[in-house]
């Protein structure tokens, strides 16, 4: 593995202890994000996207939620390690995360400064008068217009494209290591999600921070992410460049979920659709995951999970029929 | 031709009041749909697409009638709304028009079975025994693809995807021309979406049913539509038929939106560099900018497009309102 690579996780198991029994919510995922590198976890809801991303935070609500197995590394460390103390060191500082909604991320009774100024003085042991131009500079970072004025302002008097962009100043006013972007863009409207990635790509190119973008949308995969891992059902099953993907998808989910997405330079009469619903957590086919609603598979896919096979340098697909 | 057109709206306006203080003196007006016109031909499908704020939502509310226009008319089936009598609006117009809601785990009553949340429509409209109605909520399932033994279940016992098709069934209760479609995917999952979209179609087909959509989305417009009108800022500024629009943007706020949702691969640097990324964001509808709406974002605006209003304006098969297509 390269000399860069900033986290890397192995094998990560993560469960919900419920009434009903154990969700395997994540179940063994590896991947791993080098230096100034955007990965894209894509899938649908419910398939342990964000559950991951909560897993590299430890910030997934306990007692039901837990980390059985696996290794989550940053920068040589392996946070599940780590007592709850020095955890919180690391995040937002070393990691921090984007969430979805901006209207819910912000506290709408404190002023953006306040906001911005809480990560900036929790880990910069910088002297109180500094503070304020560190903030400055945080909201300049996000291209955040006047930032010498926005701090004194709270939530509500922001569109919704810049209280994003002050959650994404949050996030990188400790200049993290890692950020885990959780479905930023979708709340936004479309000409805004635009901005919000372009600016999203000169900020990667300023710090070099890696970045986790989670996602549905395969547009906005495209855009952004320089790898991709598809997951469906707790796996990953196939992991690629993001230019391979597109053009040569080899696990049938990947194909049939690309295939789905309506584009806009080509008109088909009858759009092509994958049929059933993903498999409930709870009971979950024993084979291959994706089996139920596969239109190719083999009599071994009902019995036997597929296990990861890499066919190249950046690329890896969990799937019988590609070898 | 005049008459196949089933739902027209002819220059609707309307504008809120801001009121303030004790005395709730009007201090300004929120420009929320300010002169748009469009019509609606059986059997097919119009879409409105603006970001949000551009007051989409605001004409499908005038549309079904939940608030009063400032001005304008609507016209149904050739007959004006606001001249029809509360008695005729309820016979004539009130079963033929219906809404789809964006999200399918809001728009239903978690305590009503599914056979009372599809049923009620009839049960109110015509005065059919429970049997009957029973039976015709079978059959309205069973055309949207869910089983009969689903009558007697809650809301929460079904995904998202087929709360969906629920609450499309639910729509088509009373055979109506019109469904008004919010965001009708946009709250459902790549996988399902398309297995709604595809319903849609078909359902029109064997329905001759009229949609307006609502969407954000362009690809889904794209594959739903036969005519597109794109919303910006309470205005109309394209309206045409979706074939030639998606081909041939005129407008540059088209062009962007248009652009903002193609696919571009991150080593395409061809496609990354005519990518068009609007600056700024769409300004506050109490106070619309002079002129041209869209010049305080728009890359190819001159010094008259912040004075002069521009006119709707008939290019090819488009119409389009932008001083650069005199």
């Amino acid at each position: 593995m390269s000399s860069n690579v900033v986290l890397q996780v192995e094998n990560l198991h993560t469960s919900f202890f419920t009434r009903a029994g154990e969700v395997k919510a994540v179940d063994g995922v590896s991947f791993y994000v080098r230096e100034g590198e955007t990965f894209g976890i894509v899938g649908e809801s419910g398939c342990g996207k964000s559950v991951t991303g909560l897993s590299i935070l430890r910030l997934l609500p306990e007692p039901s939620g837990q980390i059985v197995a696996g290794k989550i590394i940053l920068e040589g460390k392996n946070l599940l390690e780590l007592s709850k103390k020095h955890m919180r060191a690391y995040r937002g500082k070393m990691i921090s995360m984007i969430l979805q909604d901006p209207m819910t991320s912000l506290n709408p009774v404190f002023t953006i400064g306040d906001q911005v100024g809480e990560s900036v003085r929790m880990h910069q042991d910088l002297p109180e008068n500094m503070v304020e131009a560190e903030v400055i500079d945080a909201l300049r970072l996000l291209r955040i217009p006047a930032p010498e004025m926005r701090i004194n302002e709270y939530p509500f008097q922001l569109s919704g494209g810049m209280k994003q962009r002050v959650v994404g100043a949050i996030a990188m006013s400790c200049r993290p290591r890692l950020l885990i972007a959780d479905e930023p863009t979708t709340a936004l409207d479309a000409t805004i999600q635009a901005q919000y990635i372009a600016l999203f790509e000169d900020i990667q190119e300023k710090t070099n921070v890696a970045i986790i973008f989670i996602t549905h949308d395969f547009g906005v995969v495209a855009r952004i992410c320089d790898r991709v891992g598809v997951m469906y059902a707790g796996k990953i099953v196939e992991t690629a460049l993001t230019r391979d993907i597109f053009k040569n998808p080899k696990h049938p989910y990947t194909i049939a979920l690309i295939k789905s997405v309506p584009q806009l330079d080509r008109k088909d009469d009858q759009l092509f659709s994958i049929e059933g619903q993903p498999p409930s957590m709870l009971n979950l086919p024993p084979g291959c995951r994706f089996c139920p609603r596969c239109t190719v598979a083999l009599d071994i896919c009902k019995e036997q999970e597929p296990p990861e096979v890499k066919i190249s340098e950046n690329r890896s697909v969990s799937c019988w029929r590609v070898k | 031709m005049a008459t196949k057109i089933l739902l027209e709206a002819r220059d609707i306006v309307k504008h809120y009041p801001v009121t303030r203080g004790l005395l709730q003196r009007t201090v300004g007006w929120v420009r929320a749909v300010d002169g748009v016109s469009f019509s609606i031909e059986y059997g097919k499908t119009m879409s409105l697409v603006g970001e949000s704020g551009a007051g989409k939502t605001t004409i499908a509310r005038q549309i079904l009638l939940l608030e009063k226009l400032t001005s304008g008319s609507i016209l149904f089936e050739e007959k004006d709304l606001y001249k029809m009598t509360p008695k005729e609006i309820k016979a004539e117009y009130r079963p033929k028009v219906h809404y789809v809601q964006q999200n399918p785990w809001s728009s239903m009553n978690p305590r009503m079975r599914i056979k009372d949340v599809v049923g009620e429509p009839i049960y109110v409209n015509n005065k059919q025994s429970k049997k009957d109605v029973d039976k015709d909520v079978v059959k309205l399932l069973e055309q949207v693809g869910i089983g009969a033994e689903g009558i007697n279940r809650y809301p929460h016992e079904f995904s998202g995807g087929q709360r969906q098709r629920i609450a499309v069934a639910r729509a088509l209760a009373l055979n109506p021309s019109l469904l008004i479609l919010d965001e009708p995917v946009s709250a459902l999952d790549v996988s399902i979406r398309a297995q709604i979209m595809n319903l849609f179609k078909d359902l029109q087909k064997k329905f001759n049913l009229s949609y307006l959509v609502i969407a954000h989305n362009l690809a889904t417009v794209r594959y739903m539509s036969h005519s597109v009108a794109i919303l910006y800022l309470g205005q109309l500024v394209e309206y045409g038929d979706s074939e030639t629009l998606f081909a041939r943007p005129l407008h540059p706020y088209t062009k962007a939106l248009i652009s903002a949702s193609q696919l571009t691969l991150p080593e395409d640097s061809e496609g990354k560099a005519k990518q068009i990324i609007l600056t700024g964001e769409m300004p506050s509808p109490l106070n619309p900018p002079s002129g041209c709406r869209f010049h305080t974002r728009c890359s190819e605006a001159n010094e008259r497009c912040s004075k002069d209003v521009p006119e709707m304006r008939k290019v090819g098969k488009q119409l389009v309102k932008c001083h650069h297509y005199e």
